[in-house]
């Protein structure tokens, strides 16, 4: 029993880890919390839906061809709208998100309506491999494993690539980083074009789980913008683990003692964490200077 | 803008004679509206729609003084509506209280939540605390959801609207007679919410936005009123809330959502932050627009053709949701070109129009 709830609650963590990565990598160079992130993986999904159902073609063109949807919407909403804010502030960009969310929500439902479809995928979720007591499906070890290697992949990106360096040394200051040479504006394009990747990598692999419809991402996207706050925000690192915290914490709950507020408690469990830690588990409380 | 000379200058209601004379028409033309509109649009439609804008209004005005007077954000506002609704209902059903005494207590029950969550926002900013208040509205859904007392999933009926209940017996029924309750409650309260912010009270909330730490260097007590704050505005709410219960006449948790709480969040943007009369402004449009909205297929002209257009391209169930499309537009383009909403858009008219032709 509790290995089966472990294990699954890695399978839900890896998806948490990445939405949460995605709102993270944003909110460090920009500081806006996207609440869109969610419906952008969705209608990414959608895309990759339709490629494969309606046209016909094969998983990599379709999923490949979902994953350039996602990067070009990334760019496309950073660019039309972010940018032109007017002396933006925290709520402002909170709202501005919350709209994409609406927008996006509306075009897909009323493209595709609202009745629930099956998304095919290469990777059964029905064909298990036994680990003693537990049971685990090729789709849930898929899941983990393309979650680590993005990971990794990330790890390296931010750490070798003159691209990754110039990221993160925007998100440190902007203003210094304009001065030695590096257009800072791309590289908000290109953080949300690679954050809208990482999503509908997240909506993909969320997809044949559940099934595919306009409400697909909504709890997933709550659930990784807790991971990210939980974690703190601006740390990739405690994006991931918050993600797997959340996951397993919430598997334990709605296993032991009810199944019901397994969600809530989760949440609760993060306000109260964050009366302790305001700034989240990883990020060094930032103070003010007036 | 011409000069304020004294502190009275300042906080009275009306500052000239103009202004007394149009706040009368606005009186007289409250208590001629439920009387007119049948006769002139020939349904009573209207006023069912007059009640629902009224009931958004003090919504919008208490989130306002939240989110726009104290620069705090809550994205489970939904949380607050539900506690009223929810209250007033089962206390009149349970405790066969009179009508404005549960929707008092309701309202105060909702501003001791709001208290509670106000405690957490000491600490917490940006978004962590919108986590934090998110959180919050879902776990309210969750626990009325689950709950036997409250109806479960299924819901409750609200009960007959009995307003002399210990004394006699009079039943408002139609939209008309809970207009001549809602329109009241909501003029008072709009109008008390104009006069707390020019209080005190309304000058520590906006010293918070602007600066809390250089607001504590002066003297303002932030815990006391931040929670003050959060309370204020859940109160406002939970009555809110309440009264949508009897406009409805029957209320569920799915009601009382995560959009919903965007939705309110809407009515202030749109309205304008940090103005009473853009909050006025936002309720009135945004409930219209989403009432239209609602029946989008049924408009002339548009209608045909949206339901063209969709069986070709998109699918006809899928219609409604163009309003979910709409609405999200029109925060959008808000937030990016005119922060201060439509109240912003007014106040630019009017000083183009004062120096006309200049």
């Amino acid at each position: 029993m509790f290995l089966q709830l472990l294990v699954s609650g890695l399978s839900f963590g890896s998806l948490y880890a990445l939405i949460a990565l995605a709102m993270v990598i944003i909110y460090k160079t920009s500081e806006v919390p996207n609440f869109g992130q969610g419906e952008m993986a969705m209608i990414s999904t959608f895309v990759a839906y339709a490629l494969l159902e309606s046209y016909g073609k094969s998983f990599l063109i379709s999923f490949g061809g979902a994953l350039i949807f996602a990067a070009a919407l990334g760019a496309f909403l950073e660019f039309i709208f972010l940018r032109r804010a007017k002396d933006p502030n925290i709520l402002s960009f909170i709202l501005i998100t919350l709209g994409f969310e609406m927008v996006l929500y509306g075009i897909a439902s009323w493209k595709w309506g609202a009745d629930q479809k099956n998304f095919p995928f290469p990777v059964s979720d029905f064909d298990v491999i036994n680990l003693g007591s537990a049971v685990l499906s090729y789709l849930n070890i898929a899941t983990f494993l393309i979650t680590l290697i993005l990971m990794f992949i990330l790890f390296l990106f931010f750490r070798y690539t003159k691209l990754g360096i110039a990221m993160k040394a925007t998100q440190q200051n902007a203003m210094a980083a304009r001065i030695n040479g590096i257009r800072t504006n791309r590289i908000l394009s290109i953080t949300w074009a690679m954050s809208s990747i990482i999503g509908a990598v997240a909506g993909m692999l969320l997809a044949p789980i559940a099934t595919l419809d306009p409400t697909l991402m909504l709890n997933a996207l709550l659930k990784g913008f807790a991971a990210a706050v939980l974690g703190g925000m601006t740390s990739l690192v405690g994006a991931a683990f918050g993600g797997y915290v959340l996951a397993i914490i919430e598997n334990l709950f709605g296993g032991y003692v009810s199944i019901e507020f397994k969600s809530v408690v989760a949440f609760m469990i993060i306000v109260l964490v964050l009366c302790f830690r305001p700034s989240g588990l990883f990020a060094r409380h930032y103070i003010k200077k007036v | 803008m011409d000069m304020k000379r004294d502190y009275y200058e300042d906080i009275q209601l009306l500052r000239n004679k103009v202004l007394w004379f149009w706040f009368m028409m606005l009186i007289v033309f409250l208590i001629v509206f439920p009387f007119l509109v049948p006769k002139i649009m020939g349904s009573s439609y209207y006023i069912y729609m007059a009640n629902y804008m009224a009931i958004n209004i003090i919504v919008t005005v208490g989130l306002n003084i939240l989110v726009g007077y104290t620069g705090q954000i809550s994205l489970g506002h939904a949380g607050f509506f539900a506690i009223g609704a929810y209250m007033t209902v089962l206390l009149m059903n349970t405790l066969h209280l009179p009508f404005f005494v549960s929707l008092l207590l309701a309202a105060i029950t909702a501003g001791l939540f709001g208290f509670i969550l106000g405690l957490p926002a000491l600490r917490l900013e940006g978004p962590y605390l919108a986590i934090a208040t998110l959180g919050f509205g879902m776990a309210i859904t969750q626990v009325i959801g689950r709950w036997r007392v409250f109806g479960g999933r299924m819901g409750i009926e609200a009960p007959s609207l009995d307003i002399l209940h210990p004394f006699g017996t009079y039943n408002l029924e139609s939209d008309r007679q809970l207009y001549f309750l809602i329109i009241p409650i909501t003029f008072f309260l709009t109008i008390g919410a104009r006069n707390l912010m020019k209080s005190k009270v309304g000058r520590a909330f906006i010293a918070i936005r602007d600066s809390d730490i250089a607001a504590e260097t002066m003297g303002v007590n932030l815990t006391f009123y931040k929670t003050l704050s959060f309370a204020v505005s859940a109160l406002y709410t939970g009555l809110a809330g309440g009264l949508y219960a009897f406009l409805l006449g029957f209320i569920n948790p799915s009601t009382f959502n995560f959009i919903l709480s965007i939705y309110f969040l809407a009515f202030v943007i749109v309205g304008g932050l940090g103005s009473i009369f853009g909050s006025i402004m936002g309720g009135i449009v945004i409930t219209w627009l989403m009432l239209t909205l609602d029946k989008v297929q049924e408009l002339p002209y548009i209608g045909s053709v949206l339901i063209s257009f969709s069986r070709n391209w998109m699918t006809v169930s899928g219609l409604p949701n163009i309003s979910s499309i709409i609405f999200g537009v029109i925060i959008i383009l808000l937030v990016v070109f005119e922060p201060l909403g439509l109240y912003g858009f007014w106040i630019r008219t009017k000083i183009y129009w004062k120096t006309w032709p200049f």
